[in-house]
């Protein structure tokens, strides 16, 4: 922990430790917004940029902070930087501001941006958490990425609003799996991306919390 | 260092300089944006407004929704009455500046509804239409609607072809009804069953809009079907509320007498 390179900061959250999948951490968003890949790349955006501003912003002012009102003041500039983003959005890409609704205001609870502030940002400078921010952000990012991707090909046939697979409504042959475009579905898809990621990376298993006694058959008579 | 940082008064000042640079953050670029939003909340009504006339193609780009647009006239109604009044009635110079959301609230431009089927409270002294004419000849009138469904007021348009009597189309823009079921008034499928109904009796009774939603489905043998729309099965609240305010707007204390004079070739 001593001596931490920018190189090792900025890549680690990416597979290493990647707060969705081996922290588990910010996965209501990874639900909700997820069925078109369009609104996922902007919300993508959207935390990146929270994330980096607010690690600067609190590393920069970390030795001032008293301990008893840190984590209001972590809260207060996540939600500044929240509301900005927000006010951006809808003056820039309105349309996708609408479809993302609340969940835009929403990135002010995602655990992860919190997590990075207080965990990272708050013993290091503002050089190493601006890395920091942006490889959690694209650590986030690539989840989102993935499940936006699988969501929207086969829950609608289409790629970024463009179709792909001609649909049997509209007299093609792709009959859309509409469990693809209920939240459900991002939590198996998640799933299968934590489980692919740790074949890759097997030391990311953990360790059995508990272990099953062995069978044992117990002869009556 | 860090021992300092525990005081009262470093607490204080922490507290206070930190919430006085977010604010002027927060509120400079509230403020530098506020133009650019407001662009695109005009240009997404406009589009809505396109939509339910059924003029806007998909994909339209801005330039082609603000040419469609401009085609149209844009009249200032006054409620009840029908009389087409200036922008100087509602204390604006342009009819652009007019909030008529804002208006509802007004004691001097809204009056409260003793009798009120559509859940709106206060009625509006003035109401825009658009207006897109051929020639001499009325194409289409466009009026906005609004009205309270099961959980939430539902704004939209309602579009009439130049008879003022056969709807166009039919859009709302936004609401917050239940997705899946009263959401379903934005299922184009419904939507496509508006255009063609008739508002008002063949007969001449102009004062009195006879839109049904039927609960469970229009069979096509089915009487006065052009005033019948299938009512959303599973939303009845909703459909409730798209019936009493297609039909409260469009009658005799709203649009009725101005739609009147469209037909009258007095507009």
């Amino acid at each position: 922990m001593a001596e931490m390179k920018a190189k090792n900061v900025f890549f680690d959250p990416i597979f290493n430790n990647n707060p969705i999948a081996l922290q588990i951490l910010g996965i209501c968003s990874a639900l909700a917004v997820t069925t078109s890949l369009t609104v996922s790349l902007v919300m993508c955006a959207a935390v990146i940029a929270v994330m980096c501003a607010s690690n600067v912003s609190v590393s920069l002012i970390r030795n001032h902070v008293p301990s008893n009102i840190r984590i209001i003041v972590q809260m207060t500039i996540i939600a500044s930087l929240v509301i900005v983003v927000d006010e951006f959005l809808k003056a820039f890409a309105y349309d996708i501001s609408r479809q993302l609704s609340v969940f835009v205001g929403l990135i002010i609870t995602n655990c992860i941006i919190l997590g990075r502030a207080e965990g990272f940002a708050m013993q290091q400078g503002p050089w190493l958490s601006f890395w920091d921010g942006l490889g959690n952000g694209i650590g986030y990012s690539i989840v989102l990425i993935f499940v936006a991707t699988f969501r929207e090909f086969f829950g609608a046939g289409a790629l970024m609003g463009i179709q792909i697979l001609p649909l049997a409504s509209e007299g093609g042959w792709y009959v859309p799996n509409g469990l693809m475009l209920l939240p459900p579905s991002a939590f198996f898809l998640i799933g299968f991306f934590i489980w692919a990621l740790r074949v890759w990376k097997p030391d990311q298993i953990e360790e059995n919390e508990y272990e099953m006694s062995p069978h044992r058959v117990r002869e009556a008579f | 260092m860090s021992q300092s940082n525990e005081t009262i008064r470093k607490t204080l000042i922490v507290a206070i300089l930190l919430s006085l640079v977010f604010s002027i953050v927060v509120s400079t670029a509230a403020v530098s944006l506020r133009p650019a939003q407001e662009r695109n909340e005009a240009l997404n009504l406009r589009s809505n407004m396109l939509a339910a006339a059924g003029l806007l193609s998909p994909g339209a780009g801005e330039e082609e929704i603000q040419s469609l647009f401009d085609q149209f006239e844009v009249m200032l109604v006054e409620m009840g009455t029908g009389q087409i009044v200036g922008p100087e009635a509602v204390g604006v110079e342009n009819l652009e500046d007019y909030d008529q959301n804002r208006a509802r609230r007004n004691p001097d431009l809204s009056r409260a509804l003793d009798n009120d089927p559509a859940g709106i409270n206060r009625l509006v002294n003035y109401a825009r239409a658009y207006v897109l004419r051929d020639g001499d000849s009325i194409e289409r009138v466009v009026v906005p609607v609004y009205g309270y469904g099961l959980w939430s007021t539902m704004y939209g348009f309602l579009a009439l072809e130049g008879d003022a009597n056969t709807v166009a189309g039919l859009g709302f823009y936004e609401h917050a009804e239940t997705p899946g079921l009263g959401g379903e008034i934005d299922n184009p499928r419904w939507i496509a069953q508006w255009p063609g109904k008739k508002i008002y009796d063949e007969d001449g009774n102009f004062q009195e809009p006879k839109i049904r939603l039927i609960q469970g489905g229009v069979s096509s043998d089915a009487d006065d079907i052009e005033h019948k729309v299938d009512g959303l099965s599973g939303a009845t609240l909703t459909a409730r509320g798209v019936e009493r305010t297609i039909n409260f707007w469009l009658g005799e204390r709203a649009f009725a007498p101005f739609l009147e004079k469209v037909r009258a070739g007095e507009i």
